[in-house]
């Protein structure tokens, strides 16, 4: 029942994850770019359920006053309370809007954007990213191999000795170069889908060696002799019986892609090559919070590492639950 | 010497070769597709940065550009960094010696926290395997982009470690020196490694522990320390060293994130500034190294697998 237990744990955090990227910028009144001026490095502020005078309430929040500019040292207004409100101007949680006092969840950056409204828009373009590149080299890799497999001679041979090729480059240098090959400046769209088709380029040997060894085996056997014999074509055979014996082996391969490509699209945006100012990704945003000297005086700019690291962990819980994986694919080269 | 070993090392060298310069030639050649070039990132006037590009050549077409680059790289003269103004041979392996330094040290690292732990929890069962199973299981999605952040907090908050900036010198001194910084950023990046290690050498024990030769050697008597140590390590010990030349790679591509991090004068990092820079002999150097390094990690496992298991022999 343990493996229940972790598993579900697995899926929670995965779930909470693609609502905050699907929910996004309708989570909370603010928009990602807006800029508080007024509140520059302001800390999250916390909902309260109890009141100055103990008394239990509706979830509110004390509005933040300015104590000190230089040392930008914020402090809660204890004599106001702001009640947050529910489905209210097209979003989940707000607060009255009148009352002249923004509510930041998670504090703000540098700039005075909030941190909350800029993580959420940051996770579907990571996750978004994460998912597509996935996707992409699983494809990939699939076609490949199923080619591969299915064939004998030249073409098998070439088709191996590529991924032999891709598999033994130094992926972090290959994606480097790659994205170098573009102009520095590129839309968010632009961007989004070089990093899909760079990393989707790096990502397929790994499943098209696995698919490849599957599907050479697979065809040899006696249900597949049957297709064939009852007059099945080669396409029908490949991609109704032999192809969906490599399922088990694809879903791995996703459980070690998407933690590696989420970080890989955290680490091109953290050195300036992915996303950037003022687009919000993970990584757009901890290259930011790296900047300065955030990591003593704001720590919240550093929640997208916490989001980094969960959705590795739901993968990893996922994975650690369900049926256990040979042991040469349990590491990713990322 | 087995014949055919030597014949399996010429081999691997051979492809080595091949895929240092189809690497670098992709580096250079992808570098010189990219719009703008090295001067491109001045504020100068167009007859100056015209004269400076013929200078350097940079005016050619690229094919010319290129077999002229390679012509020379077949004598190893990787020519010069246009931004460093030095020989991109001299820069790249002592900056190489930098990640092989850490890479190393990481790797070391992780290897005598991991195996060990890996074997406990694979052997026992108690409260303390459940938490280091449960740590190993949270540090495996703590990639090296955080842990070295997150190390960089702690040193600046106890000031126990220096926060990266290493002070490159030839004194005598320096290696002590050199040792201190690289503390943080080897266990930055010997973090995750450790945890994967954990989780292969515990899977590859418990599946060692059940197998019939183990059984049978606890089912003769023998004590179970002494069938954990003598015989089921043993067995264990083959998937684990195969999996460390897929370790080398992610040892590689997690040292750019850390290099970045904690300022450690690493390969990674003259990449990156030399793709920023458009320095494009420099990067075609860089890529060319990371491969030898790549190349070297993944023959040294294979090596290691061959010792650890006799019957292998020579597939390539």
């Amino acid at each position: 029942m343990r493996i229940g237990r972790t598993r579900s744990a697995g899926i929670a955090i995965a779930g909470a994850l693609l609502l905050l990227a699907l929910v996004g910028p309708r989570l909370t009144p603010n928009q990602p770019s807006t800029q508080f001026t007024e509140f520059v490095y302001a800390p999250p502020m916390r909902p309260h359920i109890v009141d100055a005078s103990g008394r239990v309430r509706a979830p509110f929040v004390y509005p933040l006053v300015l104590e000190n500019r230089l040392e930008r040292r914020y402090a809660e207004d204890r004599s106001r309370l702001l009640p947050l409100r529910m489905f209210r101007d097209g979003t989940l949680f707000s607060v009255d809007p009148s009352a002249d006092a923004p509510w930041f969840p998670l504090g703000t950056d540098a700039l005075g954007r909030d941190q909350l409204a800029r993580l959420a828009s940051g996770t579907r373009l990571s996750l978004g990213v994460a998912i597509a590149a996935a996707l992409g080299a699983l494809v990939l890799g699939a076609l490949v191999g199923a080619l591969a497999g299915f064939v004998n001679g030249l073409l098998d041979e070439g088709l191996m000795r590529a991924s032999d090729f891709v598999l033994a480059l130094p992926a972090v240098y290959v994606v480097l170069a790659l994205r170098a090959a573009m102009p520095l400046v590129l839309t968010t769209p632009q961007v989004f889908w070089t990093m899909v088709i760079v990393l989707a380029a790096v990502g397929w040997p790994v499943p098209a060696r696995g698919v490849r060894a599957i599907v050479a085996a697979e065809r040899n056997r006696e249900y597949a002799e049957a297709a064939r014999a009852l007059g099945a074509s080669r396409t029908r055979l490949l991609l109704r019986h032999l192809l969906p014996a490599t399922r088990g082996l694809l879903v791995v391969q996703a459980t070690l892609l998407l933690p590696a490509f989420v970080l890989a699209e955290a680490t091109l945006s953290f050195v300036g090559l992915g996303f950037s100012e003022p687009i919000p990704s993970w990584g757009a945003m901890l290259r930011e919070a790296g900047a300065g000297r955030a990591l003593i005086e704001a720590p919240w700019l550093f929640a997208p590492a916490a989001t980094i690291v969960l959705s590795a962990l739901a993968v990893n819980l996922i994975a650690g639950g369900s049926a256990r994986s040979p042991l040469s694919e349990r590491h990713s080269r990322f | 010497m087995h014949r055919g070993l030597l014949r399996y090392l010429i081999r691997r060298v051979l492809l080595a070769v091949i895929l240092v310069i189809v690497v670098s030639s992709a580096a250079l050649l992808l570098v010189q597709a990219a719009p703008g070039d090295y001067l491109s990132g001045f504020d100068l006037d167009p007859a100056t940065v015209a004269a400076e590009r013929s200078r350097l050549g940079l005016d050619r077409p690229a094919i010319v550009q290129y077999l002229s680059w390679l012509g020379r790289a077949a004598r190893f003269d990787l020519g010069e960094s246009l931004k460093y103004r030095r020989p991109v041979a001299s820069l790249v392996s002592e900056r190489a010696a930098m990640t092989a330094l850490l890479g190393v040290a990481a790797l070391l690292l992780a290897t005598l926290v991991g195996v060990p732990a890996g074997i406990f929890t694979a052997s026992r069962r108690n409260t303390l395997t459940a938490l280091t199973r449960g740590l190993s299981l949270l540090l495996l999605s703590v990639p090296s982009l955080v842990t070295s952040f997150a190390l960089l907090l702690l040193a600046s908050r106890t000031g126990w470690f220096p926060v990266g900036g290493l002070a490159m010198s030839n004194d005598a001194g320096a290696w002590l020196l050199s040792a201190k910084y690289l503390v943080l950023p080897a266990v930055a990046l010997a973090l995750p490694i450790a945890a994967s290690l954990e989780r292969i050498q515990s899977q590859a024990l418990a599946d060692a522990l059940s197998d019939p030769a183990v059984r049978a050697a606890a089912a003769r008597g023998c004590s179970y320390r002494r069938v954990v140590w003598r015989h089921a390590f043993r067995l264990s010990l083959k998937p684990v060293l195969a999996i460390y030349g897929a370790i080398v790679g992610s040892v590689l591509s997690g040292s750019f994130a850390v290099e970045i991090v904690t300022s450690w004068p690493g390969l990674g990092a003259l990449m990156y500034e030399a793709l920023i820079a458009r320095d494009l002999f420099l990067v075609a150097g860089c890529a060319a190294m990371g491969a030898i390094l790549l190349a070297i990690g993944i023959l040294a496992s294979d090596i290691a697998v061959a010792i650890a298991d006799p019957r292998v022999e020579e597939s390539a």
